[in-house]
């Protein structure tokens, strides 16, 4: 199916999301779409899936205009999406979410079609399990043979890579091969640089709504994608790892015991200077969370005791701020605007309105968050909801706890935020984190904690670590020589 | 031994009208429109039914009359709760106040009047079967159809396509409207024909178990057929056991009534009410984290059991949809 848009633009409210986009999409290839947060590739993605219609513009295919705006549309076309998280339905079987949708003409028995697709593709689904008990690669792989059994020619995949493993990457990228190969299209949404050079046939970048220059036959030079996906802003990204120095200390544990539903650990004795920035390192799941739940102070040890600034912690403070990694639900208000968010932060019960939409507009200024004073922040994107809920740290905050600080955002904008971060600690604040991204640890931090099987390293100095010696600690290698 | 059987036959009897109603308000909940008005739904679709019934003496008319005003009702709430998006809880409490009222003022020239009823039919050869013939085929065509709705909704919901789709659009619509299913057009099929059901229901007390109309006849029940539905878990065969329980409750009570305990009969009235109260809570407590967490500490045959009891409500009961966003 070869697939053309022509000057196609989608607007929400006065945010411009897709202007003047103008593509073609040949059969029989994988083509790679990259831009970095918010630059508009999900939202061309929809109305290509017929889940959002376009203010302007035509699509066509092999040569037909065709009329979309409604998910049915778009499948009796031959257009199927797989979504970053699949839509499917949990308590359903395999099977029966396959058969879930409009029939279409000509389609084949789901038993036995899934079979098929399932052995051709490689993959190992049991069509009897329930979509609630399989991982997320899995239910990817779902929604692909869903999208084989109906028909589908056009197959859009938007950020397939995110929260599935290395071996199902794999299995994914054969799979989309094997579909391209056989003379449907693929189009291959992503923000990773490495997965376009290794998957797709050809690229286009989209950058704050517009397509950048003109989509390029892979392969393309790393600076050129980059220099397109960033513009001049490129030049920015370079790698600086500010030293701080110690200057005293923020907190003080002393024997503490912690536990939750899942993790038991302790006892932690240790102590944290302040103005550093501390990396939690460990697999997931071994603690660090509810370390750093404790540091905030929004549990409470089950013995021992935890000394904030020489007083002891016993519940959230002003100036020890947490920032979740579930944004949406933790984090902020998503129907709230970035003035309510700043007028709740007052201290003054008579705060005008005025002053708070001044202090607003500063930090979109300041933070340089893609949004207006009044958009709610359910509206913003990923790294801009990222951006304002670090704007929203009070000066006054002495330290400052994150979880992922940058899951799920572009190189772009997790250097912007590490910036802001770095600019806190230069000016005294303390930074602790935890990521997933081992890389990111070492390169932040000045000091790293290790956590591995219900117990937690001394505070290791980050200069004495590579990022090799730090994967064997979290795996549990020579843990024991930097144990309490 | 023959006293129990016509026991039997009683319950299954006294059970149809509360069956039906139950019934109606599963199709609609799978596809994730809460029905609050049954309440006054039953009362007014009863009172109708009966009205015309009374002025056409034709029980089928009457049947007819109450289906339809039954399937008005759930068009009204579903325009409200699906097209408008309003809260399904607030429309359908309105509802069920409104059409309480209605059938009070509308229904005044029927009170106490006799009128048809559904008459009796043993079903040939099949009334001659021991033990099963006199409990289960010799009542009227009402309850018959009663009997054939549980395994065929049953079937549909759990078995068929169609059913799998309302299913899929009651747990989570987006997903079904990105697979090109008319979302909106699934919902406003399933609470209709739930309606009609509730309907059917009222009319089923009116000219059949109850036999006639007064004031506020029925009120009560539908609260009590919509505890029902959570207590079945969604599940046809364990609403009907639902239906049967409360029912058997109610005939518990009553006998206890006449012997001379000295028990007051306030409290013996009550009392099915009180048992669905606290077989609510212990379901419902099994899907607490507290209690998910211990049943991690019993034996396996143990927890499969308690899951079992639990299974949860449609993910999206009573969430509007909205394909744009």
């Amino acid at each position: 199916m070869h697939i053309s848009i022509r000057n196609l633009r989608k607007a929400f409210g006065p945010v411009v999301a897709n202007n003047d986009i103008s593509v073609d999409f040949a059969a029989g290839q994988i083509h790679g779409i990259l831009g970095e947060n918010g630059a508009g590739k999900s939202t061309l993605m929809k109305i290509l899936a017929g889940m959002y219609s376009a203010d302007r513009g035509d699509i066509a295919i092999d040569g037909r205009i065709v009329l979309l705006g409604a998910p049915k549309r778009a499948l009796q076309v031959g257009i199927g999406m797989v979504g970053q998280d699949p839509l499917d339905i949990p308590v359903f079987t395999i099977l029966e979410n396959i058969s879930a949708g409009i029939r279409l003409a000509g389609q084949i028995p789901v038993a036995e079609s899934f079979d098929h697709w399932n052995s051709v593709l490689g993959f190992e689904l049991d069509p009897r399990a329930h979509i609630g008990h399989i991982t997320v690669g899995q239910r990817q792989q779902v929604e692909i043979i869903r999208l084989l059994i109906t028909g589908s020619q056009l197959f859009i995949l938007d950020e397939p890579t995110t929260g599935i493993t290395a071996a199902q990457i794999d299995a994914l990228f054969v799979a989309l091969r094997t579909i391209a190969n056989a003379g449907k299209t693929v189009l291959f949404v992503t923000h990773k640089l490495d997965e376009v050079a290794t998957l797709c046939d050809t690229v286009s970048v989209l950058r704050g709504g517009i397509l950048v220059g003109e989509q390029a036959q892979m392969p393309v030079p790393r600076e050129q994608i980059l220099q397109a996906m960033f513009g001049e802003r490129n030049a920015l990204i370079a790698t600086q790892s500010g030293q701080h120095h110690p200057n005293g200390t923020v907190w003080k544990l002393t024997d503490v015991f912690m536990h939750d539903a899942q993790i038991a650990f302790g006892p932690i004795t240790t102590t944290i200077a302040a103005g550093q920035i501390v990396g939690l390192a460990g697999l997931e799941g071994s603690g660090q969370t509810l370390f750093l739940r404790h540091l905030a102070g929004m549990q409470l040890p089950h013995s021992g005791s935890i000394v904030f600034a020489d007083t002891p912690l016993r519940a959230p403070r002003y100036d020890n701020v947490f920032l979740p990694a579930d944004r949406l639900h933790e984090g902020i208000i998503p129907s709230m605007n970035l003035v309510e968010h700043v007028q709740l932060l007052h201290r003054h019960l008579l705060a005008t309105g005025q002053t708070s939409r001044e202090k607003a507009i500063q930090l979109i200024a300041d933070y340089n968050i893609k949004a207006t004073p009044d958009m709610p922040l359910q509206l913003l994107s990923g790294g801009n909801q990222q951006r304002a809920m670090l704007a929203l740290i009070p000066d006054t905050a002495r330290v400052i706890l994150l979880e992922h600080p940058t899951r799920g955002l572009d190189a772009y904008s997790a250097e912007a935020i590490w910036q802001r971060l770095q600019e806190r600690c230069a000016r005294g604040a303390t930074v602790v984190f935890f990521s997933a991204d081992l890389e990111e640890v070492i390169r932040y931090s000045d000091a790293v904690l290790v956590f591995f099987g219900g117990s937690v390293s001394r505070v290791l100095d980050c200069d004495a670590l590579s990022e090799q010696a730090l994967a064997r600690l979290i795996g549990g290698v020579g843990f024991a020589e930097v144990a309490q | 031994m023959d006293k129990l059987i016509l026991d039997i036959a009683a319950l299954i009897a006294m059970s149809t009208p509360l069956l039906l109603a139950t019934l109606g308000i599963l199709i609609g909940e799978r596809a994730g429109v809460i029905n609050l008005s049954v309440d006054g739904s039953l009362l007014l679709a009863g009172m109708v039914g009966f009205g015309v019934a009374f002025t056409t003496q034709s029980v089928i008319y009457g049947f007819f009359a109450a289906a339809l005003v039954g399937a008005t009702v759930a068009l009204l709430i579903g325009y409200l709760g699906i097209t408008l998006r309003l809260s399904q809880t607030a429309v359908g409490f309105v509802f069920a106040l409104l059409c309480t009222d209605l059938s009070s003022f509308l229904g005044n020239p029927y009170v106490q009047q006799s009128g048809p009823a559904v008459p009796a039919w043993a079903i040939p050869i099949l009334t001659d079967i021991p033990l099963l013939g006199p409990i289960l085929f010799r009542h009227d065509v009402v309850i018959y159809a009663g009997l054939v709705l549980i395994p065929l909704i049953a079937w549909f919901l759990e078995r068929s396509r169609p059913g799998l789709i309302v299913r899929g659009v009651g747990e989570r619509p987006e997903a079904l409207y990105a697979r090109g299913i008319d979302v909106v057009r699934v919902r406003y099929a399933a609470v209709i024909v739930g309606g009609a059901l509730i309907g059917l229901a009222g009319a089923a007390y009116t000219l059949d178990l109850k036999q006639g109309w007064t004031y506020r006849h029925m009120a009560g029940t539908g609260w009590i057929a919509l505890a029902i539905v959570i207590f079945g878990a969604w599940k046809s065969y364990r609403i009907a056991f639902g239906c049967y329980l409360y029912a058997a409750l109610q005939t518990v009570a009553s006998r206890m009534q006449v012997n001379d305990w000295e028990i007051p009969t306030q409290v013996l009235q009550v009392s099915p009410f009180v048992v669905m109260i606290v077989v609510l809570a212990v379901v419902n407590s099994l899907s607490t984290p507290t209690v998910q967490a211990w049943l991690q500490t019993v034996p396996a045959p143990v927890r499969r059991l308690f899951t079992y009891v639990t299974s949860p409500a449609p993910a999206s009961l009573g969430k509007p949809f909205d394909p744009a966003g």
